[in-house]
């Protein structure tokens, strides 16, 4: 349920779901989200979910606040419940070219690196949100004991592909841009493909993302295929 | 031999941008265009263009082009210093009026005077590859026409029609100077302190170096969080004022990151959004508080005057 709504300047409505970051709040968020995209208002010129917010901008040569509240509080919400999630499979490599910051992890989760490779390939995780860089997707839960914070010195290049932690979340850098996650691994599927006009975002808020490990040959052959 | 401009000088920060692209920030795609869409429509309306086509917007220096082909219109919009040339002499170019050049002719888009950014639209269709229905280049995330990078020495920009109306457009357009800019209390105002707050709508602050299509930093006395200096990241929308844990606030612009963790102080008014970006680095800028529902009138009156103009054209 939205707990508030308020508006965000003169040309976007700010839905509040709470304080709290957690699977069964972001699933609020998504829902309005996707009842929102449904309906496809003309006024309505972006959607942006987050952990625990919704933010719904508008045109305002079209539309003001009131209106889009009104939307938004008139919205049939139930309908469209959990409906076309995917289950998406994300090949990931760790071979020591790529896992750019598994001593660091073994230092600071003080677990050996089989460990954290078991534990994070052994879970599904879910998106909570995408963005900050194009189709970046934020991926949660980690277990407690996998959780460490950003580095203290973020990179200038993280290599595009790259899969990384922080606190409880997992995330791809579906590009290569500066950044301060730790990094795992590395994937060779394109989880962002800006060619496409239409859904250039494999993973998409809601959906459930497993990684499988895989080897550096079948890393080097994966888009021979 | 197609129509083009050969750029010669490319200038500072030349890009091709239209209306932007909308309903993709949940994938973490900006919003784009152009920055100042008063002048961005009053330029396409001057050469006779559909007011959504593509334009060629720079900051500070423009580019100096070179025309080959048949005759065509031209028109500059801001406050921009320009010259044309026709075999050999110089005129001095008048913004918010159309000219038509010939092969050979150049335009030299010398600065923008006390102002950042300036329009050159040509009466015709530019040939160029969209990218979610948009040609806007965001040279951060590489999205748009030219591969998302900015224009290049050398390069050339192809005009695949040309408008068979070619009559002598203008109109008397002054770019007024905003003293203050409206803003509207952000969603965490309160994590400031009263002294913080104070500072926010009664000092001046400085635009910085630093600023560019995603953003403008201000420099200026510390504003005091007393709350927490950083939010769980959510959306983020043009004109939102966020100050990081250092005190300085920052102005998210057209390119901006789609999502954000520090707290936001406030968001600029829409009315003003337009006159924000011209303001240039070393300028004072001063806020100045305004509530909803007067946001929304004002800006309904600006976007009548913006009607106005253009109907006169």
């Amino acid at each position: 349920m939205i707990k508030n709504i308020s508006n965000l300047g003169d040309s976007a409505v700010y839905c509040d779901f709470g304080i709290e970051v957690n699977k069964s709040v972001n699933s609020e968020v998504i829902k309005y989200f996707k009842a929102l995209k449904k309906e496809n208002f003309e006024s309505i010129n972006n959607l942006t979910p987050s952990y625990n917010k919704l933010i719904v901008s508008y045109d305002l040569r079209k539309t003001n606040f009131k209106e889009v509240k009104k939307l938004i509080e008139n919205l049939n919400v139930d309908e469209t419940q959990d409906k076309n999630n995917n289950k998406i499979e994300i090949p990931v490599c760790c071979d020591d070219q790529f896992s750019l910051d598994i001593k660091r992890l073994e230092e600071k989760l003080k677990i050996n690196r089989d460990k954290i490779l078991k534990n994070f390939f052994s879970k599904e995780y879910f998106c909570y949100m995408t963005g900050f860089i194009a189709g970046m997707p934020f991926l949660g839960d980690l277990d407690e004991n996998m959780r460490l914070p950003r580095l203290e010195t973020p990179r200038v290049k993280v290599p595009k592909g790259s899969v990384a932690l922080t606190e409880q979340f997992a995330n791809i850098y579906t590009f290569e841009s500066p950044g301060g996650w730790n990094i795992l691994g590395n994937t060779p599927l394109d989880v962002f493909d800006n060619s496409k006009e239409v859904e250039p975002n494999l993973i998409n808020p809601g959906d459930t993302v497993v990684f499988k490990q895989i080897n550096i040959e079948e890393y080097n052959s994966y888009n021979d295929k | 031999m197609t129509n083009n401009f050969e750029i010669i000088r490319a200038g500072v920060n030349t890009t091709f941008q239209d209306q932007g692209r909308s309903n993709l920030y949940h994938i973490g795609i900006p919003f784009s265009g152009a920055m100042d869409n008063r002048n961005y429509s009053l330029a396409n309306k001057l050469t006779g263009n559909k007011l959504n086509s593509p334009v060629i917007e720079f900051a500070y220096q423009g580019p100096h082009l070179k025309y080959t082909g048949e005759k065509i219109n031209i028109a500059v919009t801001g406050d921009v210093v320009f010259k044309i040339i026709k075999s050999g002499t110089e005129i001095d170019g008048n913004c918010y009026e159309s000219y038509q050049i010939e092969s050979g002719d150049q335009i030299n888009l010398i600065s923008t005077n006390k102002s950042v950014y300036g329009y050159l639209a040509i009466g015709g269709g530019l040939d160029l590859k969209l990218q979610w229905n948009s040609c806007s280049i965001n040279t951060k995330a590489n999205i748009g026409s030219n591969d998302g990078k900015k224009l290049e020495n050398g390069q050339k920009i192809n005009i695949l029609n040309i408008n068979s109306d070619q009559s002598k457009r203008k109109t008397n357009y002054i770019n007024s100077k905003v003293e203050n800019i409206r803003v509207i209390k952000g969603t965490n105002f309160d994590y400031f302190s009263e002294e913080g707050k104070k500072i926010f709508f009664e000092k001046e602050f400085t635009v910085s170096k630093l600023s560019d299509r995603m953003g403008m930093r201000l420099e200026g006395s510390k504003i005091e969080n007393i709350v927490n200096t950083n939010i769980k990241s959510e959306g983020l929308i043009k004109g939102v004022i966020q100050v990081p844990a250092d005190g300085n606030p920052i102005i998210m612009l057209s390119d901006h990151g789609t999502v954000g963790g520090y707290p936001k102080i406030g968001i600029v008014a829409s009315v003003d959004y337009d006159r924000l970006v011209q303001i240039s680095p070393g300028s004072k800028v001063k806020f100045k508080e305004i509530n909803l529902s007067d946001a929304e009138t004002l800006f309904k009156l600006y976007e009548m005057e913006t009607q106005n103009l253009l109907l006169q054209i």
